[in-house]
């Protein structure tokens, strides 16, 4: 249908391309350079030697622990989200009690309360049942923020689910549990990894909870980690920008070999 | 089987006689409320009580240690002769203005020009992606040492940067967190339009195009109207976002120069976790909630979205 090529669009798209890709750029080359190097030359020069030095004095520096605090917070919010969620979307799409309804305009209620707005409360509540500088406090209020939006796309995809199918289940005398496991599970894979990664971005990436909540080295996660090493070493860019590449290495790995599943994920309430 | 398919085929003629019986067969096999009830109680608690309870602890003085005392309406007298505070919520306004401003056009001529399916724009797209990749906190601490006025790209680029010292104005301060932002949330928005600009309808460009419309008269009549919805979609999102924004402020200007890029989620936390006020804290927390639900309530009512059931179950 387009005759002539769009040289607005082409140009555009060109300036935009460099403004994302030069800082990540320096991000990547910067981190193979010795700080000497790196300073003398500056950030966008060509990096004339090869060291992984940077990244090897990031993980000494404590990213190790924090990598592996960060995966046990993961798991555990994707494991809490996945047992909560699917029995709870199953109920609205398909439960005719009143509850369930009035249980789903709750959660879209949620969906404005931001994380923020509540963190006092949560210091207080976690710090009363003494999950404070626990991972288990960040786990808890991590995975109760991404309920919300996690129970809207699941629901989503169970609606999708046709009445026929459950009648059938009915007809051959099945239990709403049976049916759950039997039909609804099978059926909602699609929506259930998009659950699972989009809960698995919420607490890799979370700051706020992480940030409040605990204290000690040995409970710190990456992004505490980050922020961290540059208030200490701020001035050593190259094991900063090391530690910063090897915080996206896990969700590259996602993004390379599950790229639907991470897209939908990060679209979150956003896709549709 | 069978008697499935009768009664389906029965349904027309008698729909109303043959309801009540259907539904009382069939919610033999429904969940009930049980199993939405593990959940409810989880989010309840840390989600609607801890809201309850940010209204409640608005109204005491404590500072972390021991219980809250009640200290009536001191912590809003506080609040409202505080210059800070109302300087906090101007900030987050221009901010959240700025974001939209910026980010909105920036992502639909980029959604929409990645919509089309020539090869290079494929590639272009993912890594116009790769922001998305990195935490608000990781980007944060990559700008910081990108800026940095000795080692960072302004002190290799004098002759285009100055001095290199952006963040020490509160213009210069202002301008980098809505550049860092941009950087950021641009990507995710671009895949919303994009994904939604791949829906429209072909026909509604070959027809256009048949009555002799061009590109640029294709894109107003047509792409625009048609991403309507998106667009709301998309801006409610970079509202909250930016009403909530954190991690950027607190890393790259600690709300600096001075309290200049001090926006009210940002002084909320100073207030609670810096100061130990936790009672003023609370009291910023809620006028936060209040605020994010009302600016969230006029888009919705002024786009005329509550109309629209089925875009919101969509949501």
């Amino acid at each position: 249908m387009k005759t002539r090529p769009n040289y607005a669009a082409g140009i555009g798209s060109f300036v935009w391309l460099l403004i994302v890709a030069i800082p990540l750029y320096v991000m990547i080359s910067g981190t193979f350079q010795t700080r000497e190097e790196f300073g003398d030359n500056g950030p966008l020069s060509f990096p004339s030697s090869f060291t992984l030095q940077n990244y090897a004095d990031a993980i000494t520096s404590g990213f190790g622990r924090y990598f592996l605090n960060t995966v046990v917070v993961t798991v555990g919010v994707v494991a809490i989200v996945l047992l909560l969620v699917p029995p709870l979307s199953y109920a609205i799409v398909r439960s005719r009690s009143r509850g369930a309804s009035f249980v789903f305009r709750f959660f879209l209620l949620g969906l404005a309360i931001p994380a923020q707005a509540v963190i006092v409360p949560v210091f207080y509540l976690i710090n009363a049942v003494g999950l404070y500088d626990n991972l288990l406090g960040i786990i808890l209020p991590t995975a109760a923020f991404a309920l919300p939006i996690c129970t809207l796309i699941l629901s989503g995809t169970m609606r999708d689910i046709t009445g026929e199918l459950y009648e059938a289940m009915a007809m051959d005398g099945a239990s709403p549990a049976r049916a759950f496991f039997r039909l609804v599970l099978p059926l909602s894979k699609g929506g259930i990894s998009t659950i699972a990664v989009f809960s698995a971005l919420q607490a890799w990436n979370g700051f706020l909870f992480p940030l409040i909540l605990t204290q000690s080295e040995s409970t710190r996660v990456v992004t505490l980690g980050l922020f961290n090493f540059q208030t200490q070493y701020g001035i050593n860019i190259p094991g900063l920008l090391a530690a910063v590449t090897l915080s996206m290495v896990p969700v590259l790995l996602v993004y390379l070999f599950a790229r639907r599943a991470l897209v939908q994920g990060l679209m979150g309430a956003g896709g549709k | 089987m069978t008697t499935l398919a009768t009664r389906r085929q029965a349904a027309p003629g008698g729909s109303t006689t043959s309801r009540p019986a259907r539904s009382g067969a069939s919610s033999v096999g429904r969940p009930g409320f049980a199993w939405a009830l593990p959940a409810t109680i989880f989010f309840a608690l840390f989600a609607l009580v801890p809201l309850a309870a940010v209204a409640v602890l608005s109204f005491t003085s404590w500072s972390g240690l021991g219980d809250p005392e009640f200290v009536g309406f001191e912590n809003w007298e506080t609040l409202i002769a505080d210059p800070v505070m109302l300087k906090s919520l101007w900030l987050s306004l221009l901010f959240i203005v700025l974001g939209v401003v910026t980010q909105t056009p920036l992502s639909i001529l980029l959604g929409v020009w990645a919509a089309g399916n020539q090869r290079n724009r494929a590639i272009l797209s993912a890594i116009y992606f790769i922001p998305l990749l990195l935490s608000s906190a990781a980007i944060s601490v990559l700008w910081r040492a990108l800026l940095d006025p000795n080692f960072g790209i302004p002190g290799q680029l004098s002759w285009l940067f100055g001095d290199g010292n952006l963040l020490g104005t509160q213009s210069g301060a202002i301008g980098v967190l809505i550049f860092v932002g941009m950087w950021q949330f641009t990507p995710f928005h671009t895949l919303i339009y994009q994904g939604a600009a791949k829906g429209i309808p072909t026909v509604l460009y070959q027809a256009a195009a048949i009555d002799g419309a061009g590109t640029m008269r294709q894109f107003f009549a047509i792409t625009l109207p048609q991403l309507r919805n998106t667009a709301i979609t998309s801006i409610i999102l970079m509202v909250v976002g930016g009403l909530t924004t954190f991690e950027t402020v607190l890393i790259l200007t600690n709300g600096g120069p001075g309290t200049d890029t001090t926006i009210t989620a940002f002084y909320m936390y100073q207030e609670a976790f810096q100061s130990f006020d936790f009672g003023v804290g609370s009291a910023i927390a809620l006028v936060l909630v209040v605020v994010a639900t009302l600016i969230s309530l006029v888009v919705v009512k002024v786009s005329g979205y509550d109309k629209m059931n089925s875009s919101l179950e969509g949501l």
